[in-house]
């Protein structure tokens, strides 16, 4: 099937790329890596009026370390994000779920940002980004500001950007060898999304669990945290029988949809499997 | 209409596309390299995959207006000249292919992978076209053609025996 | 014959003889390899127009309101049409196998005139000039449609006073077939034997809907040239194709050529008379300008026939000891919305097939063709014979269980013996060769039965999360279709004999021309050794031509395993009318008695005297000089043959399959995989294996992945590649293949058909493999695919795992939950990337 027709913008800058959206009309979509923007196009589930496409602005794209955060720009590729020298230290978490997202070619098109921005709760990256509280910095028509991750994903496939405004940076806490992680992610096929997945980091210190952070991917229209998990799992000695007991509590509060892969029942068992799996890697138990 | 110049199996193009057109149409329509096919609407079997500066993707994402300035290799540039590449000449000797509508798209994965990984494990082959679909060979001879390739293109010779199959007859 | 099989000179390109049974390359692959390959979409004509289909996005309507004068206003859009333009000209689309005198078939409008049956079904067509401006123009119809009753589950169909899916129809039963092995002669009286029985089991299995999903999407190209038409097709029939295209349309034959180019792949989807056939015919027809339609893969899930699609019900008598007494099996069979070509007859080819290996004293078969609003269903890889085989070699498992025997040795004790061959079984088919204890014995030293055997004790024991279970399958399988007069007693409308000729040009090349259409099994490689060694000539100077009714004017095309056993014996046929031919010229050139030549490695020369012979080659161009041959003879050593087998050939083969099963989660995955097969003589064990390896894997998909879903409203939920599950290479195991070799009896080349073996076998083992992993959990049976959720939901609440939600997932947005016929909706999706 072909998109249906529509104009079409290639800023090189932030600025200009902020202009062609003011000046698109009713309904603009921003192209990053476009994997899944333009398969719906394709199937005309998606008809804009402009595509405003980022691949050519280079500001955006790139991975830099500013103290202890890990600065990754929006159109930095799947494929970047899995090269890079920073995030191979200290984005580990980043780094396996990327592994596990679609395959090759995608990877090589599709971005870091733009996962984001789509917030397909099925998607691999929000998870990540929620239980790292990562920053997501926006900038729009009237300037720039600085969104946590748990107000940046709203609904599903809806997040905090308002018309307008561009997704330009993601800023991640550096994990350092103190921290234990695990993307756990279950799937039917190995290029297909995630049924439900876990991202898990755990930071011990002496025999103890003094941090826990756990993401839900596909859990609910957002990713979600495993609150309950990881409160249990605050100052917990590093045990099976902590980390199971913790994380019997990982679908707590959750209400997670029915598709054909999963009915919601199912799902919350999946999480709670996954996460004592996720949380067992991460400890190295 | 907007302009694009772009250079597909070492000849350069210069053509005014519409920007909804996907890359694998004008590849198709365009330049006439039916080489390259479209196998399904949403990213999932790969067959057509090509190689947009260097790197494959899946030309049925990703505008041709997006490939403006850039260098695009299909299955029909990479033997050189009536020498096949060794990945090619692998998926015929380890009987890699029935049907062959997905081997386009297989091929180019592959030489990405190998570019990748130089020597990959059986697994590693596995994970590594997860992206292209075939159904005909059930992926074994593929495996096996992409391991002789990597050898190959290594410089350390064929991996092993095409004949596996006669010794079983 | 000559063949034998000599692994030695495999790679000596001029040997001249003995070129069966070797792993020739593949002479297919130097167009495919490079992209130099002529798919149907890659044709481009002069003046070309293109199609788009609008697409019924309800499955059960009438059409209340239609008005496509917005879209014919449409710039570059040539016309467009309804079902009311086509309403006097279209016809039905034909269905070939009445499988009973009192069928009902509702007749199949190629494009709906007044009333939709299933989602996906033709409601307009574009022309236009390009494919973008025909699939804009879509948007702009205007229809409406007053919704009926959605009948889609078969067991309330056939219920009294249920919903019609056609209203001029008195039930939603097409048909009731029967065979009864007591009135057939064949066995004895099966309600008596299930009275007497000791032991009686019965189980409910269900057949999920398949979706053949070849890799080419179907495209079709029409070029009309004063009152001839050429059409070049994705189809695997060009020949059926293009008699049923003149019945149809009323098209004389001889004003139709039809051209399958390179076809990628089939497996019975393409073995169809489509409705976008028809309609791109009668559009050219009627505009006098070439078109073409190329279904994108949405409209191929939802519009494309569908396979499987039974509930069976099955019952097994025997005694204690465990010898076999009866079997009972009453289907009922989903045909989908209308009948195609062959819809009605796939559940009848399996009729004969569920007693398997096994010596059944008495057998009763019943089958029921039931309407639903879904796609039709047709021929998918086995088209029958999966289904069979699936019931008996799980119903076989759950008798053992029930006597508390070995599964396997339940299957020696009433399996049919190797010198019992050939063997009528109580379906009253002959059995032609084969050991299946043989084939069974060499796969389990091939799996390493008894080292996973000792390990699936130890994780029992250690009560291990992660469960191992092994599988068996031993199957046969009905290949070779077909002897005609058999067809003609099931009520088929056509024969089953091939066509071969074989052309010898004055050069001395060979071009063999098969009736036997190939879409990626390899037939021109395999062609050419049987050629070359009958002719005597190298294996590189033989050109197979096929595909094309103007080349190869007879035939019957590619599908039930019947290439090699039917096709390629009506090529050594003709090949030996060519050497019988060429004899007496030969005779001639030589000043000696026919009866005093021999003939060995393409020469022909006088007992005793050797090195004064005259090749096969140069006999070729005496005879296009035809300046030196015999009187009363015409100059032509060419020949033609036709073949029409007497009898089915029978392949079989052991399957076995090692299954971990994580009971936490329950995702399963093969651990090992390994069969033996018999497919009688083996011309290119290479092509063979790589059989076999495609097979394997679509009856594993079957077991694990794949499954056409509709939600309630008829929808296909299933309708894109992101919830049509088909495994990548990440997702199958390494298959361990290995032969035994009992020729078949009914063909000089012996050969008995490998297309559909793997797929047949492979489905049960891998069912039969979880259960056993799984068994002394409580577990006896779970529903395909074996979902991870269907499988926890076995172990840890009973069942067989159940229904499975209908939603899609909402990858792209829950794209494939929506309809793709031109509707937009506001997934407010920015520029993501999975």
């Amino acid at each position: 099937m072909i998109p249906a027709a529509f104009a079409y913008a290639r800023p090189t800058t932030v600025d200009e790329a902020l202009q062609a959206i003011a000046d698109g009309g009713e309904d603009v979509k921003v192209l990053a890596g476009g994997q899944s923007l333009i398969p719906v196009m394709r199937l005309r589930l998606a008809a804009p009026e402009t595509v405003v496409d980022l691949t050519r602005v280079a500001e955006l794209r790139g991975v830099r370390e500013e103290g202890d955060v890990l600065v990754v720009g929006a159109m930095t590729t799947h494929s970047d994000v899995l090269a890079d020298p920073l995030l191979a230290q200290y984005g580990q978490l980043l780094v396996q779920a990327t592994e596990t997202v679609a395959d090759r070619q995608v990877r090589h098109r599709g971005t870091f940002g733009g996962a984001l921005a789509h917030a397909d709760p099925a998607g691999d990256l929000p998870a990540v980004a929620l239980a790292l509280d990562a920053e997501f910095v926006l900038v729009g028509p009237s300037g720039r500001r600085t969104v946590p991750a748990s107000e940046f994903f709203v609904d599903y496939l809806t997040t905090a950007l308002e018309e307008g405004e561009l997704l330009v940076e993601i800023r991640l806490p550096k994990l350092g060898s103190e921290w234990g992680v695990r993307y756990e992610k279950f799937n039917r096929v190995a290029q297909a999304w995630s049924i439900v997945a876990v991202a898990a980091a755990v930071r011990r210190e002496g025999g103890r669990i003094a941090e826990a952070r756990i993401g839900l991917t596909n859990m609910g229209s957002t990713p979600l945290r495993a609150t309950a998990t990881e409160a249990a799992l605050l100052g917990a000695d590093v045990s099976l029988e902590a980390v199971t007991a913790a994380a019997a509590l990982a679908a707590d509060g959750t209400s997670p949809s029915s598709d054909l892969n999963a009915q919601a029942d199912y799902r919350q068992h999946l999480a709670r499997v996954l996460t004592r799996r996720a949380l067992s890697a991460a400890t190295g138990l | 209409m907007t302009q694009i110049n772009v250079r597909v199996d070492g000849t350069s193009y210069s053509d005014d596309v519409e920007p909804r057109t996907l890359l694998v149409h004008y590849l198709r329509e365009g330049l006439g390299k039916v080489g390259t096919v479209v196998g399904c609407d949403t990213s999932n079997c790969g067959a057509c995959t090509v190689h947009l500066d260097g790197e494959a993707v899946k030309s049925c994402t990703v505008l041709a207006v997006q490939a403006d300035g850039g260098t695009v290799t299909t299955i029909e540039g990479i033997a050189d000249g009536g020498t096949l590449h060794p990945m090619q000449k692998a998926f015929h000797e380890m009987h890699g292919l029935q049907c062959g509508f997905c081997t386009p798209g297989m091929i180019m994965a592959s030489i990405d992978l190998v570019g990748d990984n130089p020597d990959p494990s059986d697994d590693e082959v596995r994970e590594g076209i997860e992206g292209n679909l075939c159904r005909c060979t059930g992926y074994q001879n593929i495996v096996r053609a992409v391991q002789q390739a990597a050898a190959e293109m290594r410089g350390t010779g064929t991996a092993s025996a095409p004949a596996e199959a006669v010794a079983r007859a | 014959m000559t063949a034998v099989e000599d692994p030695t000179s495999t790679t000596a390109p001029e040997a001249p003889a003995n070129q069966v049974g070797q792993a020739r390359l593949r002479k297919e692959d130097a167009r495919l390899i490079t992209g130099a390959t002529t798919w149907t979409d890659n044709m481009v004509l002069p003046g070309m127009l293109h199609l788009s289909v609008l697409r019924s996005p309800v499955a059960h309507a009438r059409i209340s309101h239609l008005d496509v004068s917005a879209a014919q206003q449409r710039p570059n859009v040539v016309a467009v049409y309804t079902g009311q333009d086509f309403a006097e000209e279209q016809g039905s689309i034909p269905c070939a196998w009445p499988v009973t005198a009192d069928m009902v078939n509702p007749g199949h409008p190629s494009v709906a005139v007044d009333q939709v049956n299933h989602v996906g079904e033709a409601v307009a067509v574009v022309v236009a000039r390009s494919r973008s401006a025909a699939a804009d123009a879509l948007e702009a119809i205007d229809i409406d449609y007053e919704s009926l009753p959605v009948v889609l589950d078969m067991e309330e169909a056939v219920q009294e006073g249920a919903d019609l899916v056609h209203s001029h129809t008195s039930s939603n039963t097409s048909y009731h077939f029967v065979f009864d092995a007591g009135e057939a002669g064949t066995g004895a009286d099966t309600d008596q034997a299930f009275a007497d029985a000791e032991v009686t089991v019965s189980r409910r299995f269900v057949q999920q809907r398949l979706i053949p999903a070849f890799m080419e999407p179907r495209s079709v190209v029409v070029q009309p040239q004063g009152d001839n038409f050429t059409m070049w097709s994705a189809t695997q029939i060009p020949h059926v194709l293009r008699v049923m295209l003149a019945m149809v349309t009323g098209i004389p034959e001889h004003k139709l050529r039809v051209i399958a180019p390179d076809v990628g792949g089939g497996f019975g989807g393409k073995l169809q008379v489509c409705p976008e056939e028809v309609l791109a015919l009668l559009i050219a027809r009627r505009l006098g300008k070439p078109v073409k339609w190329t279904e994108t893969r949405s409209e191929s899930l939802m519009a494309a026939h569908h396979g499987r699609d039974q509930v069976q019900f099955i019952d097994v008598a025997a005694d204690r000891e465990g010898n076999l007494k009866g079997l009972r099996v009453r289907l009922l069979a989903g045909m989908g919305a209308y009948l195609r070509l062959i819809t009605p007859g796939v559940p009848a080819l399996g009729a004969f097939m569920f007693p398997g290996i096994y010596k059944f004293p008495a057998y009763r078969f019943e089958c029921d063709g039931v309407f639903t609003n879904k796609v039709p269903t047709d021929a998918y890889r086995g088209a029958g014979r999966p289904e069979a085989t699936f019931a008996i070699e799980r119903i076989m498992d759950e008798l053992a269980v029930e006597l508390g025997m070995d599964p396997l040795e339940l299957r020696r004790k009433n399996w049919i013996n190797a010198e019992e061959f050939p063997f009528t079984t109580v379906a009253g088919l002959e059995y032609d060769s084969g050991d299946y204890g043989a084939a069974t014995d060499q796969a389990l030293e091939l799996v390493g039965y008894d080292e996973l055997r000792a390990e699936q004790q130890r994780r029992r024991e250690s009560n291990d999360p992660v469960q191992l279970g092994i599988g068996f399958s031993t199957f046969t399988e009905m290949c070779g279709l077909a002897p005609s007069r058999v067809l003609g007693s099931l009520s088929y409308g056509a024969g089953g004999w091939e066509s071969a000729s074989i052309r010898m040009l004055p050069t001395g090349k060979v071009e063999v021309v098969t009736g036997s259409t190939p879409h990626g099994q390899g037939h021109e490689t395999a062609w050419s050794q049987i050629v070359a060694d009958q002719l005597g000539v190298p294996f590189e100077d033989v050109e197979v031509l096929h595909g094309d009714t103007a080349i190869s004017p007879r035939g019957m095309d590619t599908y039930g395993s019947r290439s090699l056993v039917v096709g390629g014996t009506a090529v050594v046929k003709a090949a030996e009318k060519v050497v019988a031919k060429a004899r007496r010229i030969a005779a001639h050139l030589l000043e000696a008695s026919e009866d005093d030549l021999e003939f060995t490695g393409g020469t022909f020369s006088v007992k005793g005297t050797p090195g004064t012979g005259v090749g096969i080659q140069e006999v070729a161009l005496a005879v296009f000089a035809a300046h030196n041959y015999p009187e009363g003879i015409e100059p032509s050593i060419d020949a033609e043959a036709t073949f029409d087998p007497v009898n089915f050939s029978f392949p079989h083969g052991t399957h076995i399959c090692a299954m971990e099963v994580d009971t936490d989660t329950g995702f399963v995955k093969i651990r090992k995989y390994a069969c033996v097969d018999d497919v009688g003589t083996i011309v290119n064990p290479m092509i063979v294996e790589g059989q076999m390896h495609g097979g394997l894997a679509q009856g594993i998909s079957q077991a694990l992945y794949e499954e056409a879903i509709y939600d309630a409203e008829g929808n296909l939920t299933t309708g894109t590649f992101v919830d049509y599950l088909l495994p990548s290479a990440a997702d199958l195991p390494h298959f361990d293949t290995g032969n035994t070799v009992h020729p078949a009896p009914g063909n000089p080349l012996g050969a008995k058909g490998v297309g559909e073996a793997g797929c047949i076998a492979s489905t049960p083992a891998v069912v039969n493999a979880a259960l056993d992993a799984v068994r002394h959990l409580g577990v006896t049976d779970i529903r395909m695919p074996l979902t991870p959720e269907r499988v926890w939901r076995a172990i840890h609440t009973g069942g067989d795992g159940g229904d499975r939600a209908t939603a899609g997932t909402n990858a792209y947005g829950g794209a494939s939950t929506e309809s793709t016929a031109g509707v937009s909706t506001d997934a407010s999706s920015l520029g993501g990337d999975r």
